[in-house]
């Protein structure tokens, strides 16, 4: 249980730190946090005891195997996290060319 | 040519020897990704990782006269439009987009698991060619020292 | 077999257009409108020909449980008529407005990429799925946003791009609660076994989903980052963000998830309730204060999209018409008004209200269409705006909530108030404006035009002989609730 929770403090930490931070890298950073907790939670859902991990090679007895399907998952999620993060570090530098700054109150023109 | 770019002599010495390794393990990678754990996104991060050693080792400009980014623009479009191409042709032989139409061959083969392989082979191009890209082109802003 | 289409069409052409980069950008504008033409076909035939049956699509010929299934159904033709009108004129509208901005290939390939995840959200069954082509859909408009290359743009799209991000790892914690409950990812099956499981699993699922769809769909304490994204994109960007995207995101499937897998617990009903409410009236309050004509009309869009949270709240028959009546007319007048908007921007140069004037002479079908589309959102009769929020507050009151209502009514008079101050200061002002050429061409006008009309076209919705095939079948899907299950997983008309 106490790994459940240890996961939820996790994604907590990211959301602190997303809506605190004023440094656009930490922002980003935090946004990566909430990633991984969020894929840590998957690959512990998919979790079974006594059991071992899901790949078929030559030669191999077939045993309880974990649920494969939230591995799968994380990969696209994965996939999806450095999209967002490439994203998020374009938009980062192109930010810090026009404002010569990552702090983000200095990042203020548009208001209202 | 550019002496002045880049890291040292020993760096590009031995990035100049093993970034063919790397290459080769990527391209492992992509074609085992139904037989073992990797496949076409794990291969293609590893295929950039190996040019981004390049970049790194040998500078910018080096990389833009070896490598034509141009091309591995339409490489990568090339790749991603076979994805639903292939997908498009599931739908004419067996009725299902993305559904197998190829033979599925006998386990632990190379040549085998119908349409996984050309996937893979297609994904691990597009991943490795856009992942560079995406590098390239972040490196390729001048950032002035802010106060 | 016509839904894998709507995922298809708009990717291949895509990788296409980039495939074909460098060469000339008439390429990608004839093939991105081709493609906008040919979905706009196909989602009107499948309206007209799906007789409101329950259409499956399974990909690769996986059966349901396992693998990945599309499904079509009355309320998903009717999201998709509106995605694709509104996408038709936008691409229409852009041929001529992009090239005063940077015109290249890129805008035209990531209206695509944007399109897709627009399409694919609404026909696809599988929760994960969902959350993919959310993704493509939220990338997409991130670039597209700060497609102008501007400070602001880029400011407005960073924020943009850490609000969205958040709500999507929210999103996808709910994903993963509810797949660790049911074991299952097809919305079907994992309405047929969440009845099962603990209630308190209901109870967070759809608690982090209201969390994650709400600020997609920016409702009032999740608002901050629409007003800047949506006035910083190109104005057929806007129209598309604002007219679709927050729909198709955040209201399509709070209605899908919250109605037909979590069977409208009361407890969410009365969330939606208030949140409409009070999106209406801070919406319209921060949107009267403002000279910028495109950030009035992003706040706007957070004062209508409370009409149509308020609207799911009640629950009813009647609301959830209104609501589904509210989110087309919503994306009708609201796209025609942001390509005004673009429209002026080009030939003025200024987006600022106190500076424009005289515009019925210079820009004269922008000037008429954008009246019909203020009458329009203001609810005057007989523009469609007027039936939709008429419905919304009639069942309102019939539902025993006053309060709402006159909260309701009060939202639609602030609307015609800021409307009023609009078309006084921008449209009809008397400043004298010199502009040396006429920068609108006809496909601009044409675009306008072909929505003005559907601002008088739709309202004949209401007419019960035309309501009963096309509104009907949409809030009898939402309002029978969990007979989703059945009717998916019937397998009767699987195709």
């Amino acid at each position: 249980m106490i790994v459940y929770i240890l996961c939820f403090v996790l994604f907590l930490v990211g959301i602190y730190g997303a809506i605190t931070k004023r440094d656009l890298i930490k922002i980003i950073l935090s946004i990566s946090i909430l990633g991984y907790s969020v894929n840590l939670l998957f690959i512990l859902f998919a979790y079974r005891s006594e059991s071992i991990y899901p790949i078929l090679s030559k030669g191999k007895e077939i045993l309880p195997m974990v649920d494969p399907l939230p591995q799968a998952l994380v990969l696209t999620s994965i996939v999806i996290e450095l999209g967002t993060t490439a994203m998020l570090v374009a938009l980062a530098v192109r930010l810090f060319e026009k404002y010569k700054t990552f702090d983000i109150t200095q990042i203020r023109r548009l208001k209202g | 040519m550019h002496k002045h770019e880049g890291m040292t002599l020993i760096v590009k010495t031995v990035t100049r020897i093993s970034v063919w390794m790397i290459l080769l393990y990527g391209t492992y990678i992509v074609f085992h990704g139904h037989l073992s754990p990797g496949g076409g996104f794990a291969g293609g991060v590893i295929i950039a990782l190996a040019l981004l050693n390049v970049l790194l080792a040998y500078g910018r400009n080096f990389v833009t006269e070896w490598l034509s980014i141009k091309f591995l623009h339409g490489l990568e479009s090339l790749a991603a439009s076979f994805f639903v191409i292939i997908g498009i042709l599931g739908m004419v032989y067996v009725g299902y987009f993305l559904g197998n139409y190829l033979s599925k061959g006998e386990l632990f083969n190379l040549l085998s698991a119908g349409t996984i392989l050309p996937l893979n082979i297609v994904i691990g191009i597009k991943v490795g060619t856009s992942l560079f890209i995406v590098i390239w082109f972040l490196s390729e802003l001048k950032i002035d020292k802010g106060e | 077999m016509i839904l894998p289409y709507y995922i298809i069409i708009p990717l291949l052409t895509a990788f296409i257009i980039s495939l074909i980069a460098g060469k000339k950008d008439i390429y990608a504008i004839w093939l991105s409108f081709i493609a906008t033409t040919a979905l706009l076909i196909l989602s009107i035939y499948s309206l007209l020909t799906s007789k409101h049956e329950t259409i499956t699509y399974t990909m690769s010929g996986w059966k349901i449980p396992f693998g990945i299934v599309l499904v079509q159904d009355a309320l998903t033709s009717f999201t998709l008529v509106t995605v694709n009108i509104i996408a038709f004129t936008a691409i229409l509208f852009s041929i001529n407005y992009i090239r005063y901005l940077s015109s290249d290939w890129k805008y035209y390939a990531l209206f695509m990429l944007l399109l897709t995840g627009m399409n694919g959200v609404v026909v696809t069954g599988d929760l994960f799925n969902l959350y993919v082509l959310m993704e493509i859909a939220l990338f997409a408009a991130f670039a597209l946003v700060a497609y102008g290359s501007r400070a602001e743009e880029f400011e407005a799209a960073f924020k943009y791009a850490v609000m969205g991000s958040i709500s999507s790892f929210m999103i996808l914690l709910g994903i993963a609660v509810t797949y660790s409950a049911t074991s299952y990812l097809t919305m079907a099956k994992v309405a047929e076994v969440l009845p099962l499981v603990d209630k308190k699993v209901v109870f967070w699922v759809g608690a982090l989903f209201i969390a994650g769809f709400s600020l997609k769909a920016a409702s009032i304490p999740f608002h901050s980052w629409l007003p800047d994204a949506h006035s910083s994109a190109p104005a057929p960007i806007s129209a598309m963000l604002s007219g679709v995207l927050i729909k198709a995101l955040g209201i399509y499937v709070l209605l899908r998830i919250f109605y037909n897998v979590l069977d409208a617990p009361e407890i969410f009903l009365k969330a939606f309730l208030v949140l409409g409410t009070i999106s209406i009236l801070i919406g319209v309050f921060l949107a009267i204060g403002q000279w910028d004509f495109k950030r009035l009309l992003a706040y706007h869009s957070i004062s209508q999209i409370g009409y149509i949270l308020l609207g799911i709240g009640i629950g009813t028959p009647l609301g959830i018409l209104g609501a589904v009546f509210h989110l087309l007319n919503h994306a009708i007048f609201k796209g025609l008004l942001f390509l005004n908007s673009g429209a002026v921007e080009i030939a003025l140069g200024t987006r600022d209200l106190r500076k424009m004037g005289n515009l019925s002479k210079i820009l004269p079908v922008t000037s008429q269409t954008s009246l019909i589309a203020s009458l329009s959102i203001s609810g005057i009769p007989p523009f469609n705006g007027f039936f939709s929020k008429l419905i919304i507050i009639i069942a309102a009151i019939e539902a025993n909530l006053p309060w709402y209502a006159f909260f309701g009514i009060i939202g639609s008079l602030l609307t015609l108030a800021s409307f009023m101050k609009v078309q006084r200061y921008g449209f009809k002002a008397e400043n004298v404006i010199e502009v040396a050429s006429n920068k609108i061409d006809w496909r601009m006008n044409l675009a306008m035009i072909l929505l003005a009309a559907l601002c008088i076209l739709t309202s004949m919705m209401v007419i019960p002989g035309i309501r009963e095939v096309t509104l009907d079948p949409v809030v009898s899907v939402v309002a029978n609730k969990t007979e989703y299950i059945k009717l998916v997983l019937g397998g009767l008309n699987e195709n």
